[in-house]
């Protein structure tokens, strides 16, 4: 037993010692590849963590999820009265307890959010997502790195090779159409290789929804959004920025933390809707490879399918005025029964209840805040920003 | 080459007196007919709004140089506002808006378009002006004025505090219900104001160049500076009548009642977006086309060899107009687009690339086989083949319609726009500056420095716009003041890029003040042999009215030196 260790170390030892070696005298054979090689590696390692990144595993917590039994007529849903973020907070990480009941998801259920001094796109979560992700890593972005370097190694041929010094005379050549013509029909080649996966990528976005598919329609307000759920009993959720002191208290990163999110269930394709109220807004999602314009006097509708349960941020994407940059958006994907227990908790209603909720009294409606005449501007605003020593600071 | 532009000098002191009869300072540079005159007050002009423009863009770097609103509030207070948090806010619209207008429609332009191309259309051409010398003066006086109406718009009320922040797209209904007040007005008038002169700046140069080439220079002989300009000046004209409806109805929508845009008088949104666009991608190629032209002069005079495809070259730049009229909605691929329309969209689109790559492919085989001499014009034009190859690819990935879905309105397409603009068309423009500044000014500038200016301005807007992609394809959007934690890297990265290029703008700076004081004289052809346009065979600087007697273009030389055999008439 002894023995073998020792040989084992032996053997360890020699082979560090060989790899030494090799490194050393491959440092001398590629010395000059390697300056050529820098470049190209600067462009890929915007690639690498992407391309790694596309093939992990989905998060395990989605099984841990799908555990949890809503029951469908509990009688403790959560007080309508009191704000969701509020209610989750000093909970357990795990949404599995206390499945009966809706519970916002902690911040350990952050999936869809940018990471910092990353090179690439965010993680992806739809099938979409995925798509566009592999289309860009694997077709584009190669594509126009070659052409890139390509021009630059020309480039950088012809100041070495035909300059004043190496090439005093000039050749007075104007002309060649075999070139000519193969640097036009090379770009439509290529060109033809990219519009394949492009436009199967285009169609695949318009897939329809099935028709039982939950829809949420999308309001841009200036400046917060408002969800609302017309299957589900037509209440509207208010959803504001939270301000960066209490995105922090919760554990949220600030400017994309929401007092209330976007609730969805996971797993199953959703229609969205988006529209605006008064100017034009744009609902979008990098995590989900989701943007579509909330425009005046227009209904626009997209599928999404999110693939897991966990929270997804985005951020208004069309210059809409002053708070443009302060009405982020958060979807919290939910396993179906979860899903439930929170439209219960907003006083909505499910499936064939619906009708007979509609029969009965018409669903609550939250108002939105703006519908009020003398509202505060419209969006409640995030107040410690608004108060006197914020201006002072600023 | 030499002999011929002995003569030529030889031909121009016999006129001295009445060739170089200038008139009184006012009657010169307010009333001024000149061509070269009023390139020169295009240029001037335009090195002032680039000071403006970057300025604006310095302010907003050093705020995002960090998460939270820094610097803002002090400058709303600066510009005699208040400064409440929304009133902060509203001054980052109105700086976005003012360095996007000022950039495209007051720095790019009137330096490509009014500058070079008015100082150089006419000599490479052998007329001794432009074709209507009094519109050429309208021109300018309607650009000048545009910029003081956009300028005014910043001081009055624009809705929530003082000034335009609609953005230089100015999307309906942001423009005209979203921002009461006369600021948007004014920055209306501003482009109608800029358009009208820039429309007939368009006129005139169609005129000039169909008209008034001298004998022998055939459309296919003209250099491709002037071909680029004869494009760019097509374009000018059916695009801005577009933008102008476009901006008219925005006024009437915000001042008369009517509903163009507003659903609630049955008009669309979308509909300004479409107007605004088929004048905007045009737009774009205006802006980069003198300075392709410009390009394929300075390659072809440092190599001493003919441009490569010189056919080719003019006709891909035609064909780059062209399709350019064609492509627009590929800035809207996110408003509820049809899946036919984005197919369509994104195939145009992607086309360009074909012509483009023609142009980028033609450079190199200019350079392939010549006699290269690195002289600044030549050390920025090959800054400008690799920066506007950089920013080419990146179109083609914007131009994918599903792949835009992720990228559209995010610091990506920040960063393609800006490298084949700020580093593409105005890297162009220091080419062409470096080029011909001697020939403008009669003094030489400082090599050193030149070649200076262009290694710092190249690190420093790599620095700049690189790191835009990453912070794109990451998630952050557009027009934004504030971000996330999570963004912080590459905008601070970004930001001490701007310092860099700061930095080599004060370099140009001292340059320019050198030369103008202590810069050697410049002889007529201070580039040797290999400069063989028409400009070359004057003095520098060129006699206040040249061509007296038309050059003759000898048919005998070689047609592939296009411009090269001018010999003066009389000889």
């Amino acid at each position: 037993m002894r023995g073998h260790v020792y040989a084992s170390v032996f053997e360890w030892e020699s082979v560090r010692h060989m790899n030494f070696g090799d490194v050393a005298e491959k440092r001398v054979k590629f010395k000059r590849m390697a300056a050529f090689l820098a470049a190209m590696a600067v462009f890929w390692a915007a690639l690498a963590p992407q391309m790694g990144r596309a093939q992990e595993a989905g998060n395990p917590a989605a099984e841990t999820m799908s555990v949890g039994e809503a029951d469908a007529r509990a009688p403790n849903v959560a007080d309508d009265s009191l704000p969701p973020e509020e209610a989750a907070e000093g909970q357990t990480t795990d949404p599995a307890v206390g499945a009966d009941a809706y519970q916002p998801l902690s911040p350990e259920w952050i999936k869809g959010q940018p990471e910092s001094g990353a090179l690439g796109f965010q993680k992806q979560y739809s099938d979409i997502g995925e798509y566009g992700l592999w289309m860009h890593n694997v077709v584009l972005l190669p594509i126009i790195t070659v052409i890139v370097l390509l021009v630059l190694a020309l480039l950088l041929w012809v100041i070495a090779r035909y300059n004043r010094r190496a090439n005093n005379d000039p050749s007075r050549t104007s002309h060649n159409t075999l070139i000519e013509v193969i640097w036009t029909v090379l770009p439509v080649v290529i060109l033809f290789i990219i519009a394949v996966p492009s436009i199967t990528l285009l169609v695949r976005q318009y897939d329809s929804p099935p028709e039982d598919a939950l829809t949420v329609k999308v309001t841009g307000y200036q400046w917060y959004w408002g969800y609302s759920y017309p299957d589900n009993g037509g209440f509207e959720v208010i959803s504001n920025m939270l301000e960066d002191g209490e995105a922090l208290d919760r554990g949220l990163p600030p400017k994309l933390a929401v007092d209330n999110r976007m609730v969805v269930p996971a797993g199953e394709p959703i229609r969205i809707q988006t529209t605006g109220a008064d100017v034009i807004h744009s609902f979008a999602v990098p995590s989900l490879w989701f943007k579509l314009d909330a425009v005046p006097g227009r209904l626009n509708e997209r599928e999404l399918t999110i693939r897991e349960p966990g929270i997804y941020y985005g951020q208004c994407s069309e210059l809409c005025g002053v708070r443009h940059g302060f009405m982020p958006i958060a979807i919290e994907a939910l396993p179906r029964p979860q899903f439930e227990a929170w439209v219960r908790a907003q006083g909505g209603t499910i499936g064939e209840e619906a009708e007979e909720a509609d029969m009965a009294e018409p669903a609550d409606l939250q108002e939105p805040e703006s519908s009020v005449e003398g509202a505060p501007g419209a969006g409640a605003p995030p107040t410690e920003l608004d108060s006197p020593a914020a201006d002072a600071e600023v | 080459m030499v002999t011929t532009a002995d003569t030529f000098q030889a031909h121009t002191e016999e006129h001295h007196h009445e060739a170089d009869h200038k008139p009184g300072f006012f009657a010169r540079w307010f009333m001024s007919t000149n061509h070269k005159d009023i390139g020169t007050l295009y240029l001037i002009f335009a090195i002032f709004a680039g000071v403006v423009g970057g300025a604006i863009s310095g302010i907003m770097r050093f705020e995002l140089k960090e998460p939270g609103i820094q610097y803002l509030g002090w400058w709303v207070e600066f510009m005699g506002g208040e400064a409440g948090f929304d009133q902060t806010l509203h001054l980052w619209n109105v700086l976005i808006t003012a360095h996007g207008l000022i950039m495209v429609f007051f720095m790019v332009m009137p330096a490509m378009i009014g500058g070079f191309a008015n100082w150089f259309v006419p000599l490479m051409i052998g007329a001794p002006d432009m074709a209507f010398p009094r519109m050429n003066n309208v021109s300018f006086w309607l650009t000048f004025a545009g910029f003081i109406s956009l300028m005014l718009s910043a001081f009055v009320p624009g809705g929530t505090g003082n000034g335009a922040g609609i953005g230089w797209t100015a999307y309906a209904p942001l423009s005209t219900s979203g921002s009461p007040g006369p600021s948007v007005d004014f920055a209306i008038f501003s482009l109608h104001l800029a358009g009208a002169g820039s429309i007939m700046g368009a006129i005139n140069f169609i005129t000039t160049i169909f008209n008034m080439r001298a004998p022998g220079m055939t459309l296919h002989k003209m250099p491709l500076f002037v071909w680029s300009v004869l494009v760019t000046a097509f374009l000018l004209l059916l695009a801005l009548p577009v933008l102008a409806a476009a901006i008219t109805m925005l006024l009437t929508d915000r001042n008369f009642g009517t509903t163009f845009f507003d659903p609630m008088g049955g008009g669309d949104p979308l509909l300004y977006q479409h107007l605004f666009w088929f004048f905007g991608h045009p737009e774009v190629y205006i802006m980069i086309l003198p300075g392709f032209g410009m390009i394929s002069q300075i390659i072809a005079t440092f190599s001493r060899k003919p441009v490569f495809g010189y056919l080719g070259m003019a006709y891909a730049m035609v064909a780059i107009g062209l399709v350019g009229f064609v492509v627009w909605a590929h800035h809207m691929y996110t408003v509820g687009l049809s899946v036919n329309v984005k197919m369509y969209f994104t195939a145009a689109t992607m086309v360009i690339a074909v012509p483009t790559g023609i142009k980028i492919f033609s450079w190199i085989a200019t350079m392939w086989g010549g006699s290269l001499t690195f002289k600044s014009p030549m050390v920025w034009a090959l800054g400008f083949i690799f920066l506007f190859t950089v920013g080419g690819v990146t179109g083609v990935v914007l131009a994918n319609g599903g792949i835009d879905d992720n990228l559209h309105d995010t610091y990506y397409v920040v960063a393609h726009f800006h490298y084949v603009l700020s580093l593409g068309a105005v890297t162009a423009l220091f080419a062409g500056f470096y080029y011909w500044f001697p020939k403008m000014s009669g003094r030489m500038h400082n090599e050193f420095l030149a070649h200076l200016h262009f290694w710092v301005f190249f690190i420093g807007v790599n620095l700049i716009f690189f790191p835009m992609h990453f912070l794109g394809m990451n998630g952050m959007p557009r027009r934004y003041p504030d971000y996330t934690p999570a963004f912080e890297l590459w905008n601070s990265v970004a930001t001490h890029g701007y310092e860099i290029m700061g930095a080599s703008m004060v370099i140009f700076f001292i340059n320019i003040g050198y030369s103008l004081v202590a810069g050697k004289k410049a002889p007529a052809n201070y580039w040797g042999e290999g400069a063989t346009t028409l400009e070359w065979t004057l003095s520098s600087p060129p006699p206040y009215h040249q061509f007296e007697t038309l050059p003759v273009i000898d048919d005998g030389a070689d047609s592939h030196r296009h411009g090269g055999g001018a010999a003066p008439a009389h000889a």
